[in-house]
């Protein structure tokens, strides 16, 4: 089972609320779809500056593996006022630590409001589906 | 869609399944890149069963292919394997090929993924030839070793041939594991010394298991088609549905090689156009070189200032070179070797440098 203490989106996202604030990353499941369990296979990871306004549903930011490169899409809209620079040069802690320390971005959201994304379990039956 | 008679070994071996060209296909069975560096220190073992094989039988075989075909079938030696394309009439590609030509027979290997096409574009022009196409592809498996051990791994399996004295692009028929009269070629789809062997459906799971057995001392391992693409592109061998595809034409491309203008060839789909293209070509096709960090990819455009000077059609990370490759079309004044462009990543830019193809090939240079 999933992290019980946030929310998921169906482009494998999650956002956990802190303070004020919110902190976004993606899923173990979308590091593996990546990485395949190779972490040396993550080669970039693209992430805005602070200040950044988005939507929700927007495209912050991509991530690029040997093979492929995806969108990172906001879960919530608000302002972006910090990004984990760290993770851009250790794409590896994606693989090893996605839920806390593989965080991606903290956004100052417009709404406290996530009814609209996915429970823990709702994700996990999400992604047990074909796709 | 479809799985090769080695689909339960991918799965067994615990290989990340793709879809392509309409097949179930390893595309890794451990980190890509590692997998590249297999095949480039040692050697690697591909199911490449997917691909379409096609054999043309009938007095009227070679004549026909070389109406379809854009290289010269009746100028290939017996027992040799030359490059070529199916083209339209507007000289743009439904394919590329190899075709294999012996005594009665010509025989053709296709992408997977124009397999069907190729088939109908065969049947729909062979109208007046004495031929008959048999298309071979669920028949038979192919499986290739690329590695420079794959002469000595694969040797002691075969009877009545000698690898050693089998030339690169020369193919010929031996017993391999005790069956009698198989198909193998010296060809590749990686820069490497290698072989391609055609084996009956059937044999295929025993055939794959005897080639790891063999090879296990000299470190053979199942390469995926991810490693493959990288391998292809390091070695600058196109891919269709990048460097050629139904807007991209072979001669552009610098596949000359594989077209033949040549008058005792006679008329072939295709060739009008591709001589006007000859003639005067609009943009050709080059290497480029990025240290990063991002990876060029199809469709990234390529600028040098505030001016657009083509797109890019493959990349990957290389392993080999140790930086990020890619091919692109670039205007005809562009793309020396050693000149600087720019790749565009959704505004920001990467700086990037011309160079000259293949990145690496043990197989030519």
């Amino acid at each position: 089972m999933r992290p019980n203490d946030r929310k998921y989106t169906e482009t494998h996202e999650w956002v956990k609320i802190d303070g004020d604030t919110m902190l976004i990353g993606i899923t173990d499941f979308a590091v593996n779809e990546l990485s395949n369990g190779n972490a040396d296979d993550l080669v970039y990871c693209d992430l805005p500056e602070a200040g950044r306004m988005v939507e929700a549903g927007e495209t912050f930011g991509e991530i690029e593996s040997v093979k492929a490169v995806s969108d990172l899409n906001s879960p919530v809209a608000g302002e972006v006022i910090e990004t984990n620079t760290a993770i851009e040069d250790h794409l590896e802690v994606l693989s090893k630590d996605p839920w806390n320390a593989g965080w991606m971005i903290r956004i100052k959201p417009n709404s406290k409001n996530l009814d609209h994304l996915m429970s823990a379990e709702q994700y996990e039956k999400h992604i047990s589906q074909p796709h | 869609m479809k799985q090769t008679p080695l689909y339960g070994i991918h799965t067994q071996l615990g290989a990340k399944m793709v879809e392509f060209g309409g097949w179930h296909m390893p595309v890794q069975y451990g980190p890509i890149l590692d997998e590249v560096k297999t095949v480039r220190s040692k050697a690697g073992l591909f199911d490449l069963s997917h691909m379409g094989r096609v054999r043309i039988t009938g007095k009227d075989a070679v004549r026909f292919v070389d109406s379809i075909a854009t290289n010269h079938v009746a100028k290939i030696p017996l027992g040799s394997i030359r490059y070529s394309l199916f083209c339209r009439a507007d000289g743009n590609p439904i394919d590329d090929l190899l075709v294999y030509r012996g005594p009665d027979e010509v025989y053709l290997v296709v992408n997977a993924s124009n397999t069907a096409v190729d088939l109908a574009w065969m049947r729909e022009h062979s109208r007046g030839f004495d031929v008959h196409i048999d298309d071979q592809t669920d028949a038979f498996a192919m499986i290739a070793l690329q590695g420079q051990v794959a002469e000595s791994v694969l040797q002691p399996l075969w009877e009545g041939i000698e690898l050693a004295k089998l030339g690169y692009y020369k193919f010929g028929f031996g017993t391999f594991l005790g069956m009698p009269n198989i198909r193998v070629s010296r060809t590749g789809y990686t820069g490497e010394q290698g072989f391609e062997i055609y084996i009956p459906a059937d044999s295929a799971a025993r055939c794959w298991s005897a080639v790891m057995e063999a090879g296990k001392g000299a470190g053979v391992l199942p390469i995926g088609l991810g490693a493959h693409d990288t391998l292809r592109l390091e070695a600058g061998m196109p891919l269709y549905g990048h460097e050629i595809d139904a807007t991209h034409n072979p001669v552009e491309a610098g596949l000359n090689f594989g077209v033949s203008f040549a008058p005792e060839k006679g008329e072939w789909i295709g060739k009008s156009a591709l001589q006007a293209v000859a003639a005067a070509p609009r943009r050709h096709l080059v290497g480029i070189q990025t240290p990063g960090p991002r990876v060029p990819r199809q469709g990234y455009k390529l600028f040098q200032g505030e001016r657009e000077i083509g797109y890019v059609v493959s990349g990957s990370v290389s392993p080999t070179l140790d930086t990020n490759i890619g091919t692109a079309y670039t205007e005809l004044a562009c793309g020396k070797p050693g000149e600087a462009c720019e790749i565009d990543l959704k505004g920001k830019r990467q700086p990037a440098r011309f160079c000259a193809l293949p990145f690496f090939s043990r197989t030519r240079k």
